[in-house]
């Protein structure tokens, strides 16, 4: 017999996403409770969110790995994956990760004679109200938006963030480790913004800054926020 | 030609099915050739509004997977000849749709109405993304809420990138039509202003139609309110609106009522 039957067809392919990258600090202990807090303030933090635990660095057991991972899961935080883990420690229970290329080498090379000069950043424009559940990702400089970005909206940025509108969604800016990158809005009303990981939610933002134009900073750890008239 | 308009909102409950009645009745009575099509599979209501539910034989399902043809499914209401209801199935789930088969069903309604009015479920999963990926024109109902208006606004941003039209690269037309509105609510700043809903959704006011128990009692009776009572402010307000969608110039006021200054002055003296 040759009567050929459709086989079921599995496709593969590579693709990169946007995960939000957490990195437990020792103690443990102290962490577990600076995350309780941050929960507490804001408990839709990590909700709906993938999250990617990054334990390079941390010499932990194996027994004290998986306790790990059971208290975040106790938290309902969702794990993708962990970066810099050795697989045994793993247990099969969550996928080891690897960077597609390495990010910053652990020892920095002599430089060339000739360095490349590095691709002139790019910025991206969007000349529309960035509505509810859209996320934009701009991995290699400034966004601008000229509109108003939506509650329940994200941008995520490598460089700064210009939004002439109502900024009411969530920003972040200096995603991919920019201390210098700023945001801009025609008026503040954020659920979160935040700058090379440091972030600040809605019920932080001091009342007479809300509906303002505003510029947002970092100075050294801190968020500063100002008018702009 | 007919145009394709998708009524949406994302929100369930906002007034999308009581709307697609009343705004494919009133352009019917202008003598426009109107289909209704309900995409509301296993939850259909829009047979009840329009008040063919015991006259349902073959449905969009059926059209879709061609147990039956077009013909067979399309009820002609019995009030106004130019307005046919295609209705869902209430016993199948919204994976009984087809892509091929909800295009091919939008393809052969097209030669012959003005008007073909998809009424969506609630929600952005695959019933509702099936009734707007064919729309030429899309109407967002929201109610003058927070919730309401971010679901909308959700949708707006879904209606931008996963139409057929906006994969093409052409823009799709979307109007807002703010129900439920109560004048009397507003004034006193329970509800969020006309001013402020548009300010957030950044696209054109339809209509507004205020909240009115003409409405509901249409529904229970199996009506369009435009056919009901067109007397009512609400039907008024749908007529307007029908008008407005077929490219007249209809000036748009915002609900007021009387009662409410004077309920102001009375609020005031009892302070």
């Amino acid at each position: 017999m040759s009567t050929a039957r459709p086989s079921t067809s599995f496709k593969f392919r590579g693709g990169s996403f946007h995960a939000l990258v957490v990195k437990p600090e020792i103690p443990i202990d102290a962490w577990f409770a600076d995350i309780d807090g941050l929960l507490t303030r804001s408990p839709g933090f990590f909700a709906g969110k993938s999250v990617v635990i990054d334990v390079s660095g941390l010499t932990l057991t194996k027994p004290a790995f998986l306790g790990l991972l059971d208290e975040l899961s106790k938290r309902d935080i969702r794990i993708l994956g962990v970066e810099g883990a050795n697989p045994s420690d793993l247990d099969g229970r969550v996928p080891s990760l690897a960077r597609g290329q390495s990010q910053r080498p652990e020892v920095a090379e002599a430089p060339a004679a000739q360095a490349p000069a590095p691709p002139p950043a790019s910025s991206m424009l969007i000349d529309a109200p960035v509505r509810s559940g859209q996320l934009i990702v701009h991995p290699d400089g400034d966004v601008t938006i000229v509109g108003s970005v939506a509650s329940g909206a994200e941008i995520v940025a490598a460089g700064s963030i210009h939004v002439y509108g109502t900024l009411r969604g969530r920003v972040l800016a200096g995603a991919y480790g920019n201390q210098r990158a700023r945001i801009f809005c025609r008026r503040l009303d954020a659920e979160l913004m935040a700058i090379d990981g440091r972030y600040i939610v809605a019920d932080e933002i001091e009342p007479h800054l809300r509906k303002a134009p505003v510029q947002a900073w970092l100075e050294g750890d801190e968020f500063k926020i100002i008018t702009m008239k | 030609m007919a145009q394709v308009v998708v009524v949406t909102s994302g929100k369930g409950g906002v007034g999308k099915t009581t709307s697609t009645a009343a705004l494919g009745a009133a352009l019917a009575r202008e003598g426009e050739r109107v289909a209704v099509i309900d995409f509301d599979v296993g939850l259909r209501n829009l047979d009840l509004v329009m008040g063919a539910e015991r006259r349902v034989v073959f449905d969009l399902i059926h059209v879709v997977q061609g147990s039956a043809r077009l013909s067979q499914a399309l009820i002609r209401d019995k009030r106004i000849d130019t307005l046919f209801l295609l209705a869902a199935s209430q016993t199948r789930d919204k994976e009984s749709l087809s892509d091929d088969g909800v295009e091919r069903v939008i393809r052969d309604l097209r030669p012959s109405f003005d008007w073909i009015i998809c009424d969506s479920p609630a929600g952005i999963e695959r019933g509702a993304s099936l009734a707007m990926r064919h729309a030429d024109l899309a109407i967002v109902v929201a109610n003058p809420e927070v919730s309401s208006v971010r679901d909308s606004d959700r949708i707006i941003g879904l209606l931008d990138s996963t139409t057929d039209k906006a994969k093409r690269g052409e823009a799709i037309e979307k109007h807002l039509l703010l129900t439920r509105y109560d004048p009397i609510r507003a004034g006193r700043g329970e509800m969020l202003g006309v001013d402020d809903v548009l300010e957030i959704l950044c696209i054109p006011l339809l209509g507004i139609i205020p909240e009115s128990k003409d409405v509901l009692h249409a529904s229970n009776v199996g009506s369009p309110v435009t056919l009901n009572n067109p007397a009512s402010t609400a039907a008024r307000a749908y007529e307007d609106a029908a008008r407005r969608l077929k490219g007249q110039q209809v000036p748009l006021v915002v609900p007021s009522d009387k009662t409410t200054l004077f309920g102001r002055l009375l609020g005031r003296r009892a302070a």
